[in-house]
């Protein structure tokens, strides 16, 4: 997992709420056995109408909005576990997505993937949305060391949370399974001395 | 303070705790399949790590799979190499695989119940977010990604934060005519489709005292569309009945001290939750979904609400419904009968009950997918299937099936399905399909008049 730490980019408003992970990568999809590629059919049946042809309506076929950023509406990513929805987001360029409520699942994929979740309040993810949409060229700042999300030139930033481990996760690139497997012995030992089950 | 049941099982289950971070929690029962698992076993051979305890993993072949003609070779190719990669993976980790045309073989959340796999006081885990169904043994069992999986598989434990607990209580005689389909549906519509996120519900009241076991895990497996990832209900003597004479269940001695052990698991009388709430069995009726969310459901004769609210307004667009609409007459032409929520052989008895002696409507295609091979054979041994047939259904192999769509069974773009599964989402069941989720009582009563009707009126 490559590292993160602080990402200055132009962001892409998707103002729509609950997006499960069914909208952001269809099921019909997941029969790859590999974690590449994803990106091409990322939101598929909102960018492309049926036929295959574009849907112009779509804002990611807006050539005026681009960057590493996704900010989208309340309970992101809801529904299927399908870690395919964060494959797609990265493969796609995503670095950040940016919500005012994420669904679980989601939100560890993410994390398991070098993807940041910035959960912000309503108030701030509504002045985004409002802010990138009126100017697609706006600047976000997200700050992983200091939990700092800004508009560039503005007044606007929040602070957000994050879990320390993850952080530390995120800042060197380290993934789960190289600290379980550092931890065998303490897993064996609690093995042995279970006495349920 | 006391403990929930929540808490007694997932403290029996922490290996570590990180400093500042999250908890190591062991896992008794890992369930894998097909979609979710490949890249997870290249992700161990990348790094050259051996599975830790294949012995604690159990696999099948569910989410890709035809429901028809399991016999063939599978035509789709994409689908063919996935299932050939499990077995190959299964074969090489030395995993118990229950394979497309094994006898033991269904749906993921179907069998391992079936087989006594699921036990009281587990951590279960697998790839699938409906993994939450087997909280209706008092299990903590969740959803993960595949980076998770292939965590399990190094470790036998996933890193994890604690969630928050919330207890759900319904109490009550529930009318004639409302299944535990409509208690979940009437619960999320009433809560929302986040409600549950960063908790873990325990389902609490006589109304899920008096279910069967087939019932509570319909609850418990819709959990996860309130956003929860566990919802668990406490083991009593129906799930020590259910759990009895099982493949894999434990037996004699062994049984009667886990039955003294799964005893002590029952939530503290002065335990205290995080959040709680309580509804009247009474007020629950039959409930259909009108939207692209769980929580986008009404009693059957209720109209849609005027919410006002873009995302609200996209969702009805999808639909072609409009604000203040009644569902009542709605023509309907597809019917599914299925899924990890309602494939278990309660369902398609109750489904059979209410279609015997009538037959289908006309303009209808009526899907039935039983959620394993054991169920299959109950239906054929209960003379369920001659009802089905004679009615104009079609009864069809095991599978997730037309859930997800993964496979052939899709429902046409516009057109409308009554499916007892689990997800209404824009193009779940098919590129452009709108779903409407009920219980299987409802859906045979729609296959059976061609649209919606009121069930307590035509019962």
């Amino acid at each position: 997992m490559s590292k993160f730490n602080k990402i200055i980019s132009t962001a892409v408003p998707l103002s729509v709420e609950n997006i499960d992970t069914d909208q952001i990568i269809p099921a019909r999809f997941l029969k790859a056995t590999n974690r590449d590629g994803f990106g091409k059919n990322l939101f598929r049946d909102w960018r492309f109408h049926k036929d295959g042809s574009v849907n112009d309506d779509f804002i990611l076929n807006n050539d005026a909005y681009f960057g590493k950023i996704l900010i989208a509406g309340s309970n992101f990513g809801c529904g299927s576990s399908r870690e395919h929805a964060a494959w797609a987001i990265h493969d796609y360029g995503f670095k950040i997505v940016v919500s005012s409520f994420f669904a679980d699942i989601f939100k560890g994929n993410a994390l398991n993937n070098g993807i940041l979740p910035v959960q912000v309040s309503e108030k701030f993810l509504q002045k985004l949305l409002k802010t990138v949409k009126n100017d697609p060229k706006t600047l976000i700042l997200v700050d992983l060391e200091n939990q700092l999300i800004s508009v560039e030139e503005t007044e606007y930033f929040e602070k957000f949370d994050i879990n320390p481990y993850k952080k530390l996760c995120l800042q060197n690139g380290y993934d789960d399974i190289d600290y379980l497997v550092s931890i065998k012995d303490k897993i064996e030992a609690y093995e042995a001395k279970r006495t349920t089950i | 303070m006391g403990k929930t049941l929540f808490d007694k099982v997932w403290d029996q289950h922490i290996v570590t705790t990180i400093e500042n971070g999250p908890q190591v929690l062991y896992i008794d029962k890992h369930l894998i399949h097909e979609v979710t698992s490949p890249q997870a076993f290249k992700e161990l051979e990348n790094r050259n790590i051996s599975l830790f305890r294949p012995k604690q993993i159990v696999a099948t072949a569910d989410h890709n799979t035809p429901t028809k003609d399991q016999h063939l070779p599978v035509k789709d190719l994409l689908s063919k190499n996935q299932l050939e990669q499990l077995s190959e993976n299964c074969k090489k980790n030395n995993i118990e695989l229950y394979g497309l045309g094994h006898k033991y073989n269904g749906i993921v959340h179907v069998i391992a119940p079936e087989l006594g796999i699921t036990q009281p006081g587990m951590t279960m885990v697998c790839g699938d977010s409906h993994t939450s169904t087997h909280g209706a043994f008092g299990t903590i069992a969740f959803g993960i990604g595949t980076s998770q999986v292939a965590q399990v598989f190094a470790s036998q434990c996933v890193i994890t934060e604690k969630p928050k607990t919330m207890r759900i209580s319904v109490n009550g005689s529930l009318a004639n005519g409302v299944l535990p389909k409509d208690v979940i549906l009437y619960i999320i519509a009433k809560l929302g489709t986040n409600s549950g996120t960063g908790y873990f519900i325990e389902y609490a009241g006589d109304v899920f005292e008096n279910m069967t076991m087939e019932g509570r895990m319909t609850v418990c497996n819709m959990s996860i569309e309130m956003g929860a990832r566990g919802g668990m209900i406490a083991p009593d003597e129906t799930t020590y009945k259910y759990i009895i004479g099982r493949k894999f269940s434990p037996k004699d001695e062994e049984l009667k001290n886990k039955i003294q052990y799964w005893e002590s698991l029952k939530t503290d009388k002065n335990a205290v939750f995080d959040a709680e709430y309580s509804f009247d069995a009474e007020d629950i009726a039959p409930m259909i979904t009108y939207g692209t969310n769980p929580g986008m459901g009404i009693k059957i004769t209720e109209t849609i609400p005027s919410t006002k609210n873009d995302s609200f307004e996209k969702s009805l667009l999808y639909m072609g419904f409009e604000k203040g609409d009644s569902l009542i007459n709605k023509p309907i032409n597809y019917v599914f009968i299925g899924s990890c929520t309602n494939s278990r052989i309660e369902d398609f008895r109750v489904a059979a009950n209410y279609i015997k002696g009538k037959q289908k409507a006309k303009n209808v295609q009526a899907l039935i997918v039983p959620g394993s091979q054991l169920v299959a054979k109950q239906i054929k041994e209960e003379g369920l299937q001659d009802i089905f047939e004679n009615a104009g259904f079609e009864l069809r192999q095991p599978g997730c099936s037309a859930c997800l769509a993964m496979n052939d069974d899709k429902i046409p773009e516009g057109e409308y399905c009554v499916s007892t599964s689990n997800r209404n989402f824009e193009g779940r069941q098919g590129q452009g399909s709108r779903t409407l989720l009920a219980s299987p009582l409802v859906a045979a009563s729609v296959a059976v008049e061609g649209r919606i009707v009121d069930i307590s009126k035509t019962n």
